[in-house]
């Protein structure tokens, strides 16, 4: 995990250095927030990672030498199909339509949203029904 | 499966229910396969709605003073041409079809991290395509703003209508599609890597697609949000990119490009990753200064947050020196990349399969258009062929020479792995001279026309112009390229209705995604091969030529010509 903290770091130090650099020079506010929320971008999860590498045991993908047979069951259950990411994102499609056509299609389109954020936590509760 | 070293490790089968088959699999997969699969189908038919657009565009311009369509039409076709290429191909076909299907694979991972959302990030991009092309059935007609919706020319007052607000809605959902497609695969490669494969260990295509990832979260919010101010200023009367109730037009530009020139790159990398995959492999030879490649792409990364403004030299609002010497400096882990893909291949024992083809194909096209795009970095001279077709050639030799050569290298490459099945090599190789020479017969002739003075987006020109001669070439130019995809389409037809089995590893290759079947069953491995260098599966099928066993990695690449294997 050092080697991720490593990078979202270094990418975020590297836009902050490029920020102080165009602000001092250019003394362009606008532009330079978003320089300020993209270091944000680099450093926030870099901390959050170099925090946790600093915490704890080296993952199995994280050791150069891994025993073979030595980390078996470490998978967990993973979805093989669900008709609510369709559902959710028609009603999503339908939703967004409003914006254009009138407030008409987000009653159907919200109804499918709400229906597939009910149905799909429901579904997918204590890993079982997915 | 592959041959692979007894002492696999075990990977165990993770819990699924049984799944279904045929359209209802289709419409409910949450197999990283599927979606990719169905993300590529998408992608493609979008490429050639687009590509038979250019098409159209191509032959308006094939006369002075020409009406095979109107001039509204001519600005519909270039805007939505554009905005689909960019938008709905190049983008979704990297990192939400190729990379979809083959990262899991290549870190030995039995999915996606969050499979749900990965099945919602593929309706999202779907049906933000369909609202695009909703446009073309309007009263008003499709967005006719250009790609790049400079306001105020996207504002209501000079583009009412459905038409562009269909164009704003399309490029939101597309918008979040990747999003969330690119949360997926940075968690994914952060948290399913297979036991013992570490980040120096990962395949090139993977670190880019890292890396790519963190790119789209930087630069697609940005983009989202600059929509819903537009969005705004269009029906809620705010005044945000209009002069007239004391906002800034040049907001638009600089919020549409601090999205924009991360998203060239976003464009562009998992093309660098692609064919850093097939180079080594038809090379016969590990890639070459993997390191350098890692931070190549990293500083690309880094460097492409801060060069937004040189698509706005002419504004005169930016600070022209600061984006200069930045955009200059791209150039150096570029031209990093393209000297290891040639050090690669130097001295390798080269097989010139289709892949391979296409892939150095790639790197003349790219060359080209990075040095032009170096010449387009300095200020005198982009003043000189801004809004020009100089730049159109540009940055056609650029992304066509990335999602359509490096993509269609990368397409061939893990062909027989996405369907068990073999191309025909000859009409491979047909398909690639046809769109390769069509193509520099295309934009070669772009850069002249618009060193002379032709200005982009513009449906007629006079014969006393002088442009005639060139912009001919070039539209036959287009025609061989659309005859060339014709190729394709019939390869893909033949290889479908006369199968000729590929096997499992047909390219001998070295990371995972060749140590399982093709295609790989529902969760992808039954067994994984012990990981102890970058290439996985050569060490299992060649252990007397292991990577593991090797000494440290040699200071000259030439001393690497031993280890190119010739007994295919």
């Amino acid at each position: 995990m050092k080697t991720e903290f490593r990078v979202y770091t270094g990418i975020g130090i590297f836009i902050l250095v490029m920020l102080l650099v165009y602000f001092f020079w250019s003394g362009d506010g606008g532009n330079s927030i978003l320089l300020f929320a993209t270091v944000g971008l680099g450093l926030l999860p870099g901390a959050y990672l170099g925090w946790w590498s600093r915490r704890m045991e080296p993952r199995p993908e994280d050791r150069e030498v891994v025993e073979p047979g030595g980390v078996a069951d470490q998978l967990g259950a993973f979805p093989t199909h669900s008709i609510w990411p369709f559902v959710l994102g028609v009603g999503v499609f339908l939703t967004a339509l409003a914006f254009v056509f009138g407030i008409w299609t987000a009653v159907v389109g919200l109804s499918f949203c709400f229906s597939a954020a009910l149905w799909g936590t429901l579904s997918s509760r204590r890993g079982g029904l997915i | 499966m592959a041959v692979i070293d007894d002492t696999v490790t075990e990977h165990v089968v993770p819990h699924h229910a049984e799944e279904p088959s045929g359209f209802y699999r289709w419409l409910t997969s949450t197999d990283h396969k599927v979606i990719g699969k169905n993300y590529l189908y998408t992608s493609l038919a979008f490429f050639f709605i687009a590509g038979l657009m250019a098409v159209l565009i191509r032959t308006q311009l094939f006369s002075p003073n020409n009406h095979f369509v109107s001039p509204q039409t001519y600005n519909e076709l270039f805007t939505i041409h554009g905005s689909m290429m960019l938008y709905l191909f190049a983008g979704p076909f990297a990192f939400g079809g190729v990379a979809n299907y083959i990262i899991p694979l290549q870190i030995g991972a039995p999915d996606m991290a969050f499979p749900r959302l990965n099945s919602l990030s593929y309706w999202l991009f779907l049906t933000g395509g369909i609202t695009m092309l909703l446009g073309f059935l309007t009263a008003s007609g499709a967005a006719a703003f250009g790609w790049v919706a400079y306001a105020p020319l996207s504002e209501a007052t000079n583009s009412p209508g459905a038409g562009p607000d269909l164009w704003i809605v399309s490029v939101a959902l597309v918008g979040f599609s990747g999003i969330f497609t690119a949360v997926n695969l940075v968690t994914t490669i952060m948290y399913l890597r297979a036991p013992g494969l570490t980040m120096f260990r990962m395949p090139i295509f993977t670190w880019n697609m890292l890396v790519t990832g963190i790119l789209i979260l930087i630069s697609f919010p940005v983009l989202t949000a600059a929509l819903i101010l537009l969005y705004a200023d269009r029906h809620f009367g705010t005044h945000i990119f209009t002069v007239a109730g004391g906002g800034v037009p040049v907001l638009w530009q600089n919020l549409f490009w601090f999205f924009g020139h991360p998203e060239v790159y976003i464009l562009a990398l998992p093309y660098f990753g692609m064919v850093t995959e097939v180079i080594p492999v038809f090379s016969r030879k590990p890639v070459f200064g993997y390191k350098g490649l890692v931070f190549a792409t990293l500083a690309i990364a880094g460097l492409s947050t801060g060069v937004w403004a040189h698509h706005m030299f002419t504004t005169g609002t930016v600070l022209l020196p600061f984006f200069s010497a930045l955009s200059l400096l791209i150039a150096v882990p570029t031209g990093i990349k393209i000297y290891t893909w040639v050090a690669t291949m130097w001295k390798g024992s080269l097989d010139f399969k289709t892949p391979l083809t296409f892939s150095i194909g790639f790197i003349v096209a790219f060359t080209m258009g990075g040095i032009t795009g170096v010449m387009l970095a300095a200020p005198p001279i982009d003043f000189y062929t801004h809004d020009t077709y100089f730049v159109v050639a540009h940055f056609h030799q650029v992304l066509f020479g990335s999602a359509v050569l490096a993509g269609f290298a990368g397409l061939y490459y893990w062909y027989p792995k996405l369907t068990g099945r073999m191309y025909r090599e000859g009409l491979g190789k047909l398909h690639f001279w046809l769109i390769f020479i069509g193509f520099n017969v295309t934009f070669l002739p772009q850069y002249v026309v618009g060193l002379r003075g032709m200005p982009r987006r513009i449906a007629e020109y006079a014969a006393s112009d002088g442009f005639t001669f060139l912009n001919r070439v070039s539209t036959v130019g287009a025609y061989i390229t659309a005859i060339g995809f014709l190729v394709f389409i019939w390869n893909m037809w033949i290889s479908w209705r006369r199968p000729i089995p590929a096997g499992d590893n047909p390219w001998d290759g070295h990371t995972l995604e060749w140590g399982t079947s093709s295609p790989p069953p529902s969760h992808n491995f039954h067994s994984l091969p012990p990981i102890r260098s970058q290439r996985p599966v050569w060490d299992a099928n060649h252990p007397e030529h292991a990577d593991y066993l090797r000494p440290p990695e040699p200071s000259r690449f030439s001393s690497r010509r031993d280890e190119a294997v010739v007994d295919r």
